[in-house]
């Protein structure tokens, strides 16, 4: 127990607990969204958010920007920034759709069990995964440096760099702009017809198919943009990263309330403060058990998470 | 379910009854032990991760061994040697296997490998059972010349010679008060640490441990930055040292990083880029200047790489037992002795190969240099003088 | 092609009328299984006029087999937990790495219980420390069990993970008995000596393997009585309508943790025989992976049904294993060059990318799994010709 690193830290661990907890918040919402649409867990959404990782890195490869080029001027570093959140978002939407596709609607077609689901997720997940290895040669890749590192804010040791606030301020921006998407628009009200009841809406007129295609590519998108923070946080990226992360972001779904938007927010950042917090009072190396500790202990007293499981609004 | 049972079962039992029949069509390749032709067509194992999470770390040393084997074909064309993988994604668990199907291939007379030591535990006892020699080009854990196996060689300087070594660097030459030292709770990182905390002693200002595949270092950066520390040593590997260094620096911390042979491959200066400048990788190796021959531009010209960590060494063993097989040794146990008379220097890392009865390099041979990232290349800085 | 198919017929139909024939076939099959691991006689299965050897060329046979038959027990465990009462565990190897710690920690003379901590002089011998292996997996099983089956459905899937990350990272830790990546040597092996004296159990899987399909004979009749008693029809009325179960007097909780428990002590052998044979035990081997792949193989198998795991536990291990070398027999390049970059082709390293495409291919076509249970087969087929309102063809 470090009491006194907990302490002496703590401004410092709720910045980089936020921080990481906004990326986790992103990459959760993929794992609710399908969960509160298809009641399945999409296992392949790791892979979805790892193909975003590597198609923003190959994109300012592209441009000349590789990990050992010298830091660009902030013009420039936010161009490639808003073209790197575009094409991971692409790429990992598109994987999305693909894996929907590919993996899920045949079994839908056959209205296979919801555990058969899960074993293409994890099947789909091994082919992205070892298609992307075998492509890259199962090596590290680094980033290019983009954002400055000195501070925005630094009062007595309390330093929010640039990157950690773009994370934090993007990431609400991305949910605030999901959660009016979904709650106001004739697609979300498409997404929330079909999560209250899939076969009442579809004979009410909702195309089916097309709504699960589309909470695919939200969540898909929504990966992406994670990745593209990921990968300037940690700065670098392989065939591999997104086992972990997904594990994590999943849980964090778990936390706030699985098929629940405003609860994938809220698990997330909670799991990072957690973890942050945790790390420092334990060790780095219990991170993950502490985690889990609160969220088994939090599913004894609120057995479907913070907030509750409810993508349609009113569901009993 | 009783009757799909027995049909399935039914079509496996006469399935079996016609294989067995069409047992005369298989074809007939050569039992294992021919005698003739000495050299030719003899195998030389190589055992490690090549797939999985630890195969960025590993194939490298492969291609290294796979460098001199086909350098020795092309002069040999009439009586070639191959290098048989045996792929164990670096887990204990997929080694006795392996091991045992390397054993049982008679044309495989000398192993290189397994790259690491917890694979290392459970395959050598196989090996040591057939009296295969073997040489691990990259496992470090010492208690593995203590285990009686006479079939195991260390290519390299075990953690006993790094640890300290590194530490006095950093005490010695750094002159470094205040020390950070993390690690990655591998055999290999928590190993070098413990060795150099001996050393470190008072020195040490603070400690964490990360987890493999670990990403994201917030915590352990802000312990580091509340510490006051000017130095910090970490045991582990690549995979988790470049986005440590990365964030370390991201958020302002300006000390000396320091790192073992984990660390000193083309890799890390690739994937933490400008921030790898100045960082120190302390090696059991010597640095391959480029008179001891032109393995560096042979291996980028065959792989489009940069040799990685220990590819060297790999080079160098496996040219090792191909010199064995030249001069007629082809047996198993003819490479052992071989092995235990062998002394000469290894063209690609400059290490004098001499090993000790219990397996290890000759404390004498063993050198532990500092190397220094600069300009995106590893610069050897200096030897680390021996107390 | 009639012909083939008449004469299958009556031999089918000749086993199924015929009691003592059936049986005379599974006797069969069971001594063709016991003979399988001798080179001399797997050598020649292959398909009749192409040589593709079926057996594992680039792994020892004994040893992929003796691997399939551990992970058939644990197929066999979790089967009694996701196939018959229902409740989705992705964190069985948890209880895997118990059993197989708990005889590393008995049995080896380097284990930190004597070196450290002096609870006993002598490593114990494995015999003696598999019943506390398995005693103590049920017990975790049951102490898990006891907060987290309150948790339903998705829930108690991350639950189950979380308690396997757990046992990992704490296994992980080098200071504490287990010794982390270090791991424990010198693991003991099972008794008994040939007749010229050297010990049966060493290195070679074969004796191995043998111990583990006679684990597997006898679990598998043990649970199919089980299965057959009122905790199995419990189970499955648990697994059908927990709620409606529980009104109809089903006390649910409790048998739901007897699954759980009896589901460990089966994984928990399974650990203990590994251990036995691997000599080594650290704590690289316990990642999440492995419980997503026995998970795998009980549905892939077929969940609910004991010959489905097993078919499903033999294919998750083997199908990997033989595409490691297949590659060398039909002559497939192991890189191809792609814009001056060499990409790693063979089916060695591509083997997980084909077990996916076969994970997806199995369950798009036979979503029950393989061989499934005769009653859950039919409720699919039902499920099946139930009109799917939006998902229609075109």
């Amino acid at each position: 127990m470090h009491f006194d690193d907990l302490v002496n830290g703590f401004p410092n661990l709720t910045t980089t607990g936020l921080t990481q907890g906004a990326i986790y918040a992103l990459i959760a919402l993929g794992y609710t969204l399908v969960y509160g649409v298809l009641r399945l867990i999409n296992f392949a959404h790791s892979e979805v958010f790892m193909f975003g990782t590597f198609g923003a890195m190959w994109t300012w490869g592209w441009l000349g920007f590789g990990s050992t080029s010298g830091r660009p001027g902030l013009g420039t570093a936010i161009m490639l920034i808003a073209l790197g959140l575009v094409v991971a978002a692409v790429v990992s939407g598109a994987t999305a759709v693909v894996v929907e596709l590919v993996a899920y609607r045949p079994l839908r077609r056959r209205n296979a069990p919801p555990l058969a689901f899960l074993i293409t997720a994890i099947g789909a997940s091994f082919v992205l995964m070892e298609l992307m290895g075998a492509a890259t040669g199962r090596i590290q890749f680094g980033m290019p440096p983009l954002l400055p590192s000195n501070p925005v804010i630094n009062v007595g040791g309390w330093r929010i760099t640039p990157l950690q606030l773009a994370t934090f301020v993007v990431a609400l921006v991305v949910m605030f702009a999901l959660d009016t998407f979904v709650q106001k628009t004739r697609f979300g009200r498409g997404i929330r017809a079909v999560a209250q009841d899939a076969n009442t809406a579809a004979l009410m007129g909702v195309n089916k198919g097309k709504v699960i295609a589309l909470v695919f590519l939200l969540g898909g998108l929504l990966a992406g943009v994670a990745a593209v923070f990921h990968n300037m946080k940690t700065g670098n990226t392989r065939f591999n990263v997104g086992f972990l992360i997904g594990l994590k972001a999943f849980a964090a779904a778990v936390l706030g309330g699985i098929g629940n938007l405003r609860g994938a927010l809220v698990g997330g950042l909670l799991l990072g403060l957690v973890e942050s917090y945790g790390s420092a009072l334990f060790g780095s190396n219990w991170t993950n058990v502490i985690a889990f500790v609160v969220l088994v202990v939090l599913l004894m007293f609120r057995p479907t998470g913070l907030l509750g499981e409810s993508l349609g609004r009113a569901r009993a | 379910m009783r009757q799909r049972f027995t049909r399935v079962v039914g079509g496996v039992a006469l399935f079996a009854l016609v294989a067995v029949g069409a047992a005369a069509c298989k074809k007939d390749d050569a039992g294992p032990g021919g005698t003739n032709g000495a050299a030719c067509g003899l195998k030389i194992g190589f055992f490690g991760a090549l797939t999985g999470d630890n195969a960025g770390l590993v194939t490298p040393i492969k291609q290294g061994a796979e460098l001199a084997v086909a350098q020795y074909n092309d002069k040999n064309k009439d009586c070639t040697v191959t290098l048989a993988e045996f792929d164990s994604q670096g887990s204990a668990d997929k080694a006795p296997g392996l091991a045992t199907n390397a054993v049982n291939d008679a044309k495989i007379v000398a192993m290189i490998g397994p790259a690491f030591s917890g694979e290392s535990e459970a395959a050598n006892p196989i090996f040591e059972q057939a009296k295969l020699p073997a040489i691990t080009p990259s496992a470090t854990r010492p208690s593995l010349s203590t285990k009686g196996w006479t079939i195991f060689h260390r290519g390299v300087g075990n953690d006993l010679a790094q640890g300290p070594a590194a530490a006095r660097y950093i005490k010695n030459v750094l002159k470094a008060e205040k020390v950070f030292v993390v690690d990655d709770q591998s055999a290999y990182g928590a190993g070098l640490v413990d060795e150099a905390k001996k050393i470190l002693g008072t020195a040490i200002v603070g400690s964490d441990k990360v987890t493999e595949k670990q990403q994201e270092f917030g915590a352990t950066v802000s312990k580091v930055t509340g510490s006051g520390a000017t130095a910090l040593f970490y045991g582990g590997y690549t995979a988790e040292a470049a986005p440590f260094l990365k964030q370390l620096r991201s958020q302002g911390w300006q000390g000396k990083f320091l790192g073992g042979d984990g660390i000193n491959d083309a890799n890390f200066l690739s994937v933490a880029g400008k921030d790898s400048e100045g960082v120190i990788a302390t090696c059991p190796c010597a640095p391959a200047t480029a008179a001891k021959g032109t393995f560096v531009q042979d291996f980028k010209k065959k792989f489009n790489a940069d040799p990685g960590v220990y590819a060297d060494v790999a080079y160098d063993l496996a040219n090792i037992f191909l010199e064995a097989f030249q001069t007629g040794k082809v047996t198993r146990a003819d490479v052992q002795a071989f092995l235990g008379s062998y002394s000469k220097t290894g063209a690609a890392s400059g290490v004098t190969y001499k090993w000790e009865a219990n397996g290890e390099l000759d404390p004498s041979q063993v050198v532990v240099w500092a190397f220094e990232a600069k300009g995106n290349a590893w610069v050897p800085a200096q030897e680390i003088p021996k107390s | 092609m009639s012909a083939v198919t008449d004469l299958w017929h009556r031999v089918t139909g000749f086993f199924n009328q015929s009691k003592p024939a059936r049986i005379g076939l599974i006797v069969v099959f069971v001594a063709f299984l016991y003979v399988l691991p001798n080179r001399e006689f797997y050598e020649y299965l292959n398909i009749p006029g192409v040589w593709i050897p079926l057996y594992t060329t680039g792994n020892d046979m004994a040893f992929v087999l003796f691997t399939c038959t551990w992970t058939i027990l644990l197929a066999l465990g979790l089967n009694v937990v996701v196939g018959y009462a229902g409740l989705l565990d992705l964190g069985f190897f948890g209880f895997f790495a118990v059993g197989a710690y708990t005889v590393a920690l008995m049995t080896s003379p380097e284990s930190k219980l004597i070196t450290e901590y002096n609870w006993f002089e002598s490593p114990y011998p494995w015999l003696v420390t598999v019943p506390i292996a398995i005693a103590l997996a049920l017990l975790s099983g049951v102490l898990l069990g006891w907060p987290s089956l309150r948790v339903r459905g998705d829930y108690l899937a991350i639950v189950t993970l979380g308690f396997a990350e757990v046992i990992r990272i704490i296994a992980k830790n080098q200071d504490w008995i287990l010794n982390g990546d270090r791991g424990i040597p010198q693991v003991g092996h099972p008794p008994g000596t040939w007749p010229d004296g050297t010990p049966i159990f060493q290195f070679d899987a074969k004796p191995y393997y043998w111990l583990a399909l006679t684990m597997v004979i006898v679990a598998v009749f043990l649970i199919r009585n089980l299965v057959r008693s009122r905790v199995g029809r419990a189970w499955v009325a648990i697994r059908e309508d927990e709620d409606a179960a529980e009104l109809m007097g089903v006390p649910t909780f409790r048998f739901k943790l007897w699954a759980f428990a009896i589901g460990a002590a089966v994984g928990g052998i399974s650990g203990s025989l590994w251990a036995g044979y691997n000599n080594f035990v650290n704590s690289a081997t316990f990642s999440v992976e492995n419980s997503i792949l026995v998970l795998a193989a009980v549905l892939l198998g077929g969940a609910g049904n004991q010959a489905g795991a097993i078919l499903g536990g033999f294919l998750v291990v083997y199908v990997p294993e033989w595409l490691r070398s297949v590659g060398d027999v039909f002559g497939w390049p192991k890189t191809v060059r792609v814009f001056d970059i060499n990409l790693d082709v063979s089916p060695t390293s591509l083997r997980y990318a084909f077990f996916g495409v076969l994970l997806i291919v199995v369950m798009i076509f036979r979503p029950q799994g393989l061989w499934p249970n005769r009653r859950r087969a039919a409720e699919f087929k039902d499920r099946r010709q139930a009109v799917v309102v939006g998902e229609g063809v075109g």
